[in-house]
């Protein structure tokens, strides 16, 4: 395989060097780098961090392929700078079998565009009755290690402790989608001011607040860990502050939307804002972004959820929950984060890439820009800002919420274990 | 006034006293041997029911012909919509049938808004009732009602219903009636309190521009008007109130609390009434109540409405203070 010379990268937004790519491998990395032969690519200032890490993506395949494809949806993560992406359970038929596990698996490695590591369900069929075969998933060629029911709650405690205690046989880790469910029969959006006002029904935070608590407790009870998907309330960030503090072995993300995107905006109607955990308050924002900033919430994950047109393009009751994201992660992160002092670049290296890297274990990825290591990479232009034009996204589906919205920063390349993806803004 | 009419928040205090007005207006028609106008001729109209509510579409389609509108009737049940074609292409399809305006009423919240404002049609949009968001037309109906009470007929006009004292008791948590009312009798200048119990009021009712109680009987001599709102039996299955004796005592209008209101006061109720329940029958058939009012004003304002909203310029009526009966 051939070299790759970056020349004046600013390795996690530190100081212009050069980094030298050979074959898979990053070979080094310092000043004034040579090297014959090789393909010189001229960073210019331009922010390389390792490739981004996605732990909670929705790629639809099989089943949703109107929607998205591991192939499209792959395709938008390298767009985004990702070079891995941890792909949920709830397809058609569920992943809660090896079979379907490695399917999804062995379609991101074909296509070759970012490392998909499948996501096991908890339970069959998504139901919380009874616990899928989580051991054949982690034994099957995917290596299943991340296990969640993602859309739905594993609300029976008895359930959620024995997979609690049950992948501790193997590393593995559950990731619950926090929803009490009786507390949110029929909620259309976060309840409180604005849900009165339009008479949608609400949807408390103390059911995702509950929920959290009563997880927090099992795990520090059986000893296990225990990953919180898409935290979305101020109430929420306290509970894991507290236990954090005591010690637990809790894990949290939170999405791109909940930095930036209140329950206001849901003012319009327009089901584009409709998700699942749904947008809060401007306090509950202010709330994740500093957690995220001081580590109470160890990183940012997508939850990247493409729907087709239709099924936005409809009254708010009947619309479908999510938006995409891996194409607007990373601007939307330098937009709350960085641009408001709250992380640098190290920082947002450490919450998306080597952190969801470590709580996923995904092998080779969200390690050091140093010599010896995977060429994971991507390369930003942080100088850059724009407007967001779905148009131009690789997604098969276009329900972002920041259509039209200024966002500064662009991922111009990433390159998969040295292998360019992503060139110039462009998909190879 | 604006083009559509989704939310009584939008209307202003003069959008809103120019309808009432208008509305007397439209009253003095219905007084005619002959109760029609030749306002709306040549417009057409569809009455676009996605929920069952028979009251509220004959009022419509009561104010639709008495303006000499054509009418068009649409139940979604049994219709494609029943099939599983979207609201944009049910109002699309419609629309290709050259509609001018859509009287709307769905049960998801904010499916008005949607329609006016998605650039899916071009047609006026004006919201019957949507989800448990808003039902504008029910909230002017009331106002006119009070006015022509409180205020007066004739001594009304151009007035607003500034220092009324308004109490709103029942389900405020599932219903559009009260988020309207408090909207549209706030921009009045009515003094609103809301009595329910606790659990069928909205979390964030605190924001709201009125009052908040959940003892009726202190609320009800400081009334200038108590309306009781519709509270379904079947919520009590959710455990909204334990058992409809409990919320009778509590929150029902019997003779006996009615007595405690001012002399002048009167009760409204929007309808449908469920007796026994919120209201008991020496109530609703009582002279102080305008239960039946509201259904004969609810035309004269929906008429007010269209007139407003489809119109244009010319006066509604052969104006009655130079060219009455011409």
């Amino acid at each position: 395989m051939s070299k790759i010379l970056i020349r004046g990268a600013k390795v996690l937004g530190g100081e212009p060097q050069d980094v030298l790519i050979d074959g898979q491998t990053i070979a080094e990395v310092g000043a004034g780098l040579s090297a014959e032969g090789a393909e010189v690519v001229e960073a210019g200032g331009k922010v390389l961090l390792p490739g981004l890490v996605d732990l909670h993506t929705h790629l639809r395949e099989p089943g949703r392929e109107d929607s998205e494809t591991v192939l499209t949806g792959t395709r938008a993560a390298a767009s985004g700078g990702y070079t891995a992406v941890f792909a949920m359970a709830n397809t058609f038929p569920v992943a809660d079998t090896a079979g379907v596990v490695e399917q999804v698996w062995r379609l991101g490695r074909e296509h070759g565009y970012c490392d998909v590591q499948p996501v096991g369900a908890v339970t069959v069929g998504l139901e919380g009755r009874k616990l899928a075969e989580l051991g054949a998933m982690h034994e099957s060629a995917a290596g299943v290690t991340v296990f969640s029911d993602d859309g739905k709650c594993v609300d029976d405690a008895v359930i959620m402790r024995r997979a609690l205690e049950y992948v501790k046989a193997f590393g593995g880790v559950v990731a619950q989608h926090a929803q009490e469910p009786r507390l949110t029969e029929g909620a259309q959006m976060n309840e409180g001011v604005v849900s009165a006002e339009l008479g949608l029904g609400g949807w408390p935070a103390v059911a995702e607040e509950s929920i959290i608590a009563r997880d927090v407790l099992l795990a520090e009870h059986v000893g296990s860990r225990v990953h919180i998907c898409h935290l979305s309330t101020a109430g929420s960030v306290e509970i894991v502050r507290w236990a954090k503090s005591r010690g637990i072995d809790v894990t949290a993300e939170v999405t791109p939307h909940h930095l930036l995107l209140t329950d206001e905006l849901v003012r319009t109607y327009n089901p584009v804002y409709k998700v699942n955990p749904p947008l809060r308050t401007e306090r509950d924002v202010l709330a994740l972004r500093e957690a995220l900033a001081d580590g109470t919430i160890d990183i940012v994950a997508t939850d990247h959820a493409p729907h087709p047109h239709e099924d936005k393009d409809c009254e708010w009751a009947a619309a479908a929950m999510g938006m995409v994201g891996l194409e607007t992660a990373l601007s939307v992160v330098q937009e709350t984060m960085v641009e408001t002092g709250l992380l640098d670049w190290a920082g947002v290296a450490d919450r998306m890439s080597s952190k969801p890297a470590k709580i996923g274990r995904a092998a080779g990825h969200g390690r050091p820009v140093s010599a010896g290591e995977p060429a994971n990479l991507t390369l930003v232009d942080t100088a850059y800002r724009g407007s967001v034009d779905p148009a131009g996204f690789a997604s098969r589906s276009r329900n972002t919420p920041y259509e039209g919205r200024e966002l500064p920063g662009r991922v111009t390349h990433t390159w998969l274990r040295g292998k360019a993806t992503l060139v110039d803004g462009k998909l190879t | 006034m604006q083009r559509h009419l989704i939310s009584a928040a939008d209307l202003t205090r003069d959008d809103a006293v120019l309808i009432l007005d208008t509305a007397e207006e439209m009253a003095r028609v219905a007084d005619r041997p002959i109760k029609k106008l030749p306002t709306l001729r040549g417009r057409t109209i569809v009455n676009l029911f996605f929920e069952d509510s028979t009251r509220t579409r004959i009022s419509f389609e009561a104010a639709e012909k008495r303006l000499s509108a054509d009418v068009i009737n649409f139940s979604a049940k049994g219709s494609s919509v029943s099939k599983g074609e979207s609201l944009k292409d049910t109002a699309q399809t419609l629309e290709a049938m050259g509609v001018d305006a859509v009287v709307i009423r769905h049960g998801a919240s904010g499916a008005p808004y949607r329609l006016a404002n998605s650039g899916w049609i071009d047609a006026a949009v004006i919201n019957a009732g949507d989800g448990t968001h808003q039902h504008p037309t029910q909230a002017l109906l009331d106002a006119f009602t009070m006015r022509r009470r409180l205020v007066g007929r004739d001594a009304g006009l151009g007035q607003d219903l500034d220092g009324k004292r308004i109490t709103i008791v029942g389900d405020i948590l599932h219903g559009r009636v009260a988020r309207s009312n408090v909207d549209l009798l706030h921009t009045l200048g009515a003094e609103v309190t809301l009595v329910a119990p606790p659990t069928l009021l909205p979390v964030g009712v605190e924001t709201w521009p009125c009052e908040v109680s959940y003892d009726l009987d202190s609320t009800l001599p400081k009334s200038d008007a108590v309306m009781m709102l519709r509270v379904q039996r079947e919520r009590m299955n959710a455990a909204f109130f334990p058992t409809e004796r409990e919320y009778s005592r509590r929150y029902g209008l019997d003779g006996d609390r009615m007595a405690r209101m001012p002399e002048h006061a009167i009760v409204m109720h929007p309808g449908p009434m469920v007796r026994g329940m919120e209201i008991t029958a020496e109530v609703a058939d009582s002279e102080r109540c305008t239960a039946i009012e509201q259904v004969a004003n609810g035309v004269s304002i929906r008429m007010a409405v269209l007139y407003l909203l489809l119109g244009g310029n010319e006066p509604a009526v052969s104006h009655p203070r130079n060219t009455e009966e011409k």
